[in-house]
């Protein structure tokens, strides 16, 4: 792997002071709403996560951007109309200036400086969507199909023929159910862990191509800054590339109403280091040769997977 | 009480008290109960029928009530420009529900059956997903959904039942034309005559879609269920038979009403709507010809 | 002239049942809009209180992930097609022929005939409940291939929607015709009041776009029952075309139920500023600008549901571009407060509110707009917040405010204004306890359509959901004070509001206003 660029990405030059001031802002009061950033995700419980891909930080960036000129804009229009509502009362005998009906100017320059600030903003997202769009040159593609109520992975390129089912994890299934009688704080990662997490390598550009067997589902990772809808009878396509340096287990729930279990349908990333990752999957071929050799069933990689969960050995529970 | 408002042209006329419309909800609620139950197979068809008979009371009741008053001079010139108004943006909201379905067939045929063929960013949807199917239009879709077995279909050629058709149509928007400038000029016996070649061509239209749609269904393969193409072809041609129907319906009450003496060449608003419902009727039908039929 | 003397001796009423079933009048008319819109508000609010007490904490507590689905879905469709819609159509039919010193509206029978297919509309919508398979539950925007799932409910659905589409026309055709036709003489477009400026064009969009609605619900029921494959890509169709098409009406939808409301607050602000509107002209165009506007940009609810590159750029700026005319209208009413002489009342108030929510919904609408964040806004509560916000402190703080204004004039009385003072402030401090906490648990991940979520949402989610019993209960002060009113009370003078000068005609006549109002027409100087 080619570690000297994915170095680069990293070393960007640094992100502008106001994103400091904005998450320092947005810490304060997020220390109000005390500590629930539970390890399952880089959000602090208020705020989007900077998260831990090339997007996901670009995202952030803009996400803040436009929450302070917001904010700004709302300062201004808001604080008139304390003013106004201070200054200019009844009860203290103000007296209406009923001549001001119009003023061409003043209406001229409040539509060219809401348009300069849209301006502001439309460029750099704009240039956003031009990074994000482009799938071109990925190192590893993963085909990502959404059931009613779970997530299958295949693998393509360099891993083809490792594919697998994951499903809400046990014990979390468990706790769901109406009147389980299970406290859901005591489960780890309540909703949010399954039986086979994707596995994934970090530093390296991964294309999901995302599509549906049944109804609309939408795989989302908020660390990973990207969402995106898997259609029965089309792909859709998206690329993440994590960050070297951020491996580790990172969390997402199915985004796109699906039906009664719509809630239940997490997805789990387990980001390993490029030589990890290699050796997990030669790991994964190997328990995969074993199991064609074994009498029993055909190929697992023919086009028609069984609906079964994985018949692979595959990596502990997360 | 009406009378007490008949001939008083300075005041808009505000009927007081009325039961059509509590009788026209119940009436539409019952049309839809009688569909929602045959869908959901509760009750056989036969279900549908209260609700149509009494849809065609509606009808005949309502409007009968407001020919009444109208002939009884209850309505003044602002009255009447209400109602056409009121029928103006009728007509544009079925130019809407029309478009809505033109919407369909252009999506579908300018982007869905380009994507499914693996055209631009969609590549991989059709190779993965799809086989490397290669649609053109008219399509089935990948899967080549319809009645034979083979998934093969034909379609209707233009020239031919479509292409008289269109001509059926046309003529009878100039026919209804005619007798529109015979209303305005006096002439009663022309304008029932054209008022009646007017209806009779549209049946004529309508009787030639049923058997353009039997020659589909039993010889070409060509079902609702035949993939994309058939979907849109039916559901367009089929809301367009449906409106065609309706309105040579209309134009027949209508010619009923000259015979009686109806309309005068100042006063005509039923006529007008229906003239332009009409017109409506032949300018979507243009639109099928070209983009169902033709290209 | 000859003017209307024989009229008086059907100057009354009907008496009985037959007074509301065969109505014509559009004041009897739009009592009943109201009446039922404030029922629906109480059906739609019950199923949010459920959802919300379903998600006071993390695991299932009380309902079925299926049932929570349902009243998600139910919610939202009574709550726009029942309370909203309604109760500004019902605002219309009472104040638009007083505005315009016309006699009624243009089309008094088929004005009952719309009103009277709404309440047999929501019987099928809400028999669904009880129905086997239970109520629609695939979300109010209905995408297929998951709606197709639906068991008995799904053409009780479809059919109830074509029901609410067709007396959503009527409905507007009735305000189109009555504006263009039925203005008093010397009373030309631009002088009209913005309330019935505002209503004009939404007529327009509903008469646009409702039928679009039942265009493409129509295709849903016969790829359900009759084989066709409009959302079926093995056919050659497409589920991404039946988003198109929804969110082709569904985003002009959104500005049907604020749009109206504009029109409410450019009438009240300016009453209590004792000043004319500012800009009064820009407002027209900004409302225009806006249902213009509203036709191009329905791709910003699909950023992340694959459409090509060209057509996210595009819907980005334009949707951006909303902004600009909306800003007018913020801008124009803070200026008519300024250098006014404003008091207080409750209608003031909510407007006042509603300046102020709807401006933060606005904000968080075009943080949406940016293709990247929306990325990860969508689908999250940061979505619902957004929608809240424009819609309950702004389209329904509108209807309020619009109630609290115009009720003197229809009952004669004037009601407790402390309980109506009351009512607003806790319903704007519950209202953000409610609907704020749901940004940050937006973008703290939480998807929306959940009935269940992981334990790092709880704090936010009990907020929210106290917020919302505290929202729900001081409703129950509205309604009081309603009823209060209606029942009697310090009697309204024909201005009601007194020193303020409001403008507009239905000041003119006496509170309440008359069974029957400008038989003959008004002069206008
Ligand atoms: C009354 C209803 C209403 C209104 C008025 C709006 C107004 C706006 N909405 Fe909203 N919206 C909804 C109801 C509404 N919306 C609903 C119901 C949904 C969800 C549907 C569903 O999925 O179920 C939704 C969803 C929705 C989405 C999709 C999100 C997603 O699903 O991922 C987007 C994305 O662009 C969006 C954008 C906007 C914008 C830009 C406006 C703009 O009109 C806002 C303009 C106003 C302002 C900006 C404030 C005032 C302006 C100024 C003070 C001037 C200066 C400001 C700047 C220069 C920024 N809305
Ligand atoms: C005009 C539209 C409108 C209005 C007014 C509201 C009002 C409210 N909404 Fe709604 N909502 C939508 C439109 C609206 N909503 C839409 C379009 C959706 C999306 C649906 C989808 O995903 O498809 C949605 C979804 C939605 C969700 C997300 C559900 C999910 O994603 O799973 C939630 C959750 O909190 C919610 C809550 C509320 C609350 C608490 C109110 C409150 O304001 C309601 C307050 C009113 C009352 C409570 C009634 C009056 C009082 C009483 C009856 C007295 C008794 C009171 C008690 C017992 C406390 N709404
Ligand atoms: Cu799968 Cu939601
Ligand atoms: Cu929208």
């Amino acid at each position: 792997m080619n570690v000297n660029r994915l170095t680069a990405i990293d070393d960007k030059p640094g992100r502008p002071r106001g994103l400091k001031l904005a998450s320092i802002a947005i810490a304060i009061v997020g220390a109000i709403a005390a500590a629930r950033s539970a390890s399952a995700n880089t959000s602090n419980g208020i705020n989007l996560p900077r998260g831990v891909t090339v997007l996901s930080r670009d995202i952030y960036s803009l996400h803040m951007l436009v929450f302070w000129i917001c904010v700004g804009i709302a300062v201004v229009v808001f604080g008139t109309m304390i003013v106004a509502m201070v200054k200019f009362r009844h009860s203290q005998g103000a007296i209406p200036d009923t001549t001001m009906v119009h003023s061409t100017k003043v209406e001229i320059v409040w539509t060219i400086i809401p348009v300069v600030i849209l301006i502001v903003m439309a460029v750099p997202a704009a240039l956003s969507i031009l990074k994000i769009e482009d799938t071109r040159n990925s190192d590893l593609s993963i085909r990502v199909t959404g059931y009613q109520w779970k997530w299958q992975y295949q693998y393509m390129d360099a891993a083809a023929g490792i594919n697998y089912f994951s499903t809400l994890s046990a014990s979390s299934n468990f706790a769901r159910q109406l009147h389980s009688g299970i406290d859901p704080r005591t489960v780890p990662h309540y909703l949010l862990s399954v039986d086979h997490p994707l596995v994934i390598p970090s530093g390296v550009k991964v294309r999901l191509l995302l599509t549906s067997a049944d109804v609309i589902h939408a795989w989302w990772v908020p660390d990973f800054g990207m969402k995106r809808d898997a259609i029965p009878g089309f792909i859709n396509e998206m690329w993440i590339k994590v960050l070297p340096g951020k491996e580790g287990v990172y969390r997402g729930q199915c985004a796109a109403l699906c039906g009664r279990d719509h809630g239940f349908m997490p997805i789990v990333v387990d980001v390993k280091t490029p030589a990890d990752f290699k050796k997990w999957v030669e790991d994964q071929k190997a328990a995969l040769k074993q199991a064609q050799a074994a009498p029993a069933a055909p190929a697992a990689a023919a086009s028609a997977p069984p609906r079964t969960a994985a018949t692979l050995p595959l990596t502990a529970k997360l | 009480m009406a009378q007490s408002h008949a001939p008083n042209a300075d005041q808009y006329y505000i009927p007081h008290g009325s039961p059509w419309p509590i009788y026209g909800s119940v009436t539409l609620f019952t049309v839809m109960s009688g569909a929602i139950a045959t869908l959901n197979s509760w009750l056989p068809a036969w279900s549908l029928l209260p609700g149509f008979a009494m849809l065609a009371g509606l009808f005949i009741f309502w409007f009968g009530t407001v020919i009444r008053e109208s002939e009884a001079g209850m309505y003044n010139m602002a009255v009447d420009r209400s109602f056409r108004m009121g029928m103006m943006w009728f007509i544009f909201s079925e130019v809407m529900f029309f478009a809505a379905f033109f919407g369909a067939l252009f999506y579908a045929r300018d982007l869905v059956m380009p994507w499914l063929s693996g055209d631009g960013t969609k590549l991989l949807t059709n190779t993965l997903l799809w086989g490397n199917y290669h649609g053109g239009w008219p399509t089935n879709g990948p899967m080549a959904l319809g009645p034979r077995a083979d998934g093969t279909y034909e379609t209707v050629p233009a020239i031919g039942l479509p292409a008289i058709n269109t001509a059926i149509l046309l003529t009878s928007g100039v026919t209804i034309t005619i007798a529109h400038h015979a209303l305005l000029r006096g002439h009663r016996r022309r304008l029932a005559v054209f008022l009646a070649a007017t209806f009779l061509l549209g049946f004529t239209f309508v009787a030639l879609q049923a058997t353009e749609y039997h020659e589909a269904y039993t010889k070409l393969g060509l079902q609702l269920g035949t993939g994309i193409y058939g979907s849109t072809f039916f559901m367009l041609t089929g809301f367009h038979g449906l409106h065609v129907t309706v309105g040579a319906i209309m134009l027949f009450v209508i010619w009923l009403r000259v015979l009686k003496g109806h309309f005068t060449p100042q006063r005509h608003f039923a006529f007008e709507a229906v003239a332009w419902y009409w017109h409506f009727v032949d300018v979507v039908w243009l639109g099928l010809f070209i983009f169902v039929y033709w290209l | 002239m000859a003017h209307a003397i024989d009229i008086a001796h059907d100057d009354q009423p009907a008496t009985g049942i037959k007074r509301w079933l065969f109505a014509t009048n559009h004041k009897d008319i739009g009592t009943m809009y109201l009446v039922f819109s404030l029922i629906m508000f109480f059906v739609g609010g019950t199923m949010a209180m459920i959802i919300r007490a379903e998600l006071f904490e993390p695991g299932l507590q009380f309902v079925d992930p299926g049932f929570f689905n349902e009243m998600t879905t139910m919610h939202a469709l009574v709550m726009i097609f029942g309370a909203v819609m309604p109760a500004f159509v019902g605002l219309a039919n009472w104040m638009i022929p007083l505005q315009l010193g016309a006699p009624d509206m243009a089309l008094p029978r088929m004005n009952n005939f719309s009103f009277w297919i709404l309440p047999f509309a929501f019987t099928l919508l809400l028999s669904t409940l009880f129905v086997p398979g239970g109520a629609p539950a695939g979300g109010w925007t209905m995408y297929p291939p998951l709606s197709l799932q639906f068991g008995d409910s799904f053409p009780m659905m479809i059919f109830a929607i074509h029901l609410m589409g067709i007396s959503s026309i009527m409905g507007a055709i009735n305000v189109i015709v009555t504006i263009l036709n039925m203005r008093a003489p010397g009373m030309p477009l631009l002088k009209m009041p913005l309330f019935c400026w505002s209503w004009l064009i939404t007529a327009y969009l509903l008469i646009a776009v409702m039928p679009v609605l039942a265009g493409v619900v129509t295709m849903l029921l016969t790829d359900h029952f009759f084989k066709t494959s409009f959302f079926n890509a093995a056919g050659g169709g497409d589920p991404l075309m039946f988003e198109h098409i929804f969110w082709f009406f569904g985003h002009p939808e959104v500005y049907i139920m604020i749009l109206p409301a504009f029109g409410v607050i450019s009438e009240i602000i300016p009453t209590f500023s004792r000043k004319p509107l500012f800009g009064a002209t820009s407002m027209i165009y900004a409302i225009a600008s806006i249902a213009f506007l509203s036709f191009i940009v329905w791709g910003h609810h699909m950023f992340a549901d694959g459409m090509p590159l060209a057509a996210q750029m595009f819907f980005m700026m334009s949707t951006m571009l909303i902004a600009v005319p909306t800003g007018v209208k913020v801008f124009n009413w803070t200026a008519t407060m300024w250098r006014g002489s404003l008091s207080f009342e409750p209608p003031m108030l909510f407007a006042i509110g509603f300046l102020f929510m709807f401006t933060i919904g606005g904000f968080s609408g075009v943080m949406l707009a940016l293709v990247p964040a929306d990325y990860q806004y969508n689908q999250s509560y940061f979505v619902v917040a957004h929608f809240h916000y424009v819609l309950v402190p702004g389209a329904v703080f509108a209807i309020m405010g619009a109630v609290y204004y115009w009720l003197p004039k229809w009952t004669g009385n004037m009601y407790s204004m402390t309980l109506a003072k009351t009512h607003f402030w806790l319903s704007t401090i519950f209202v953000n306890v409610l609907f704020f906490p749901q940004h940050f648990l937006g973008l703290a991940g939480m998807p929306r359509r959940i009935p269940d979520y992981a334990v790092q949402f709880t704090d936010w989610n009990m907020v929210s959901s106290i917020g919302a019993f505290g929202f729900g209960l001081s409703q129950i002060l509205f309604a009081i004070a309603i009823i209060q009113c209606v029942r009697g009370g310090q009697k309204a003078t024909a201005k009601v509001w007194g020193g303020a000068t409001p403008t507009g005609l239905e000041w003119t006549i006496p509170s309440p206003a008359p069974y029957h109002s400008f038989t003959t027409a008004p002069e206008i100087h």
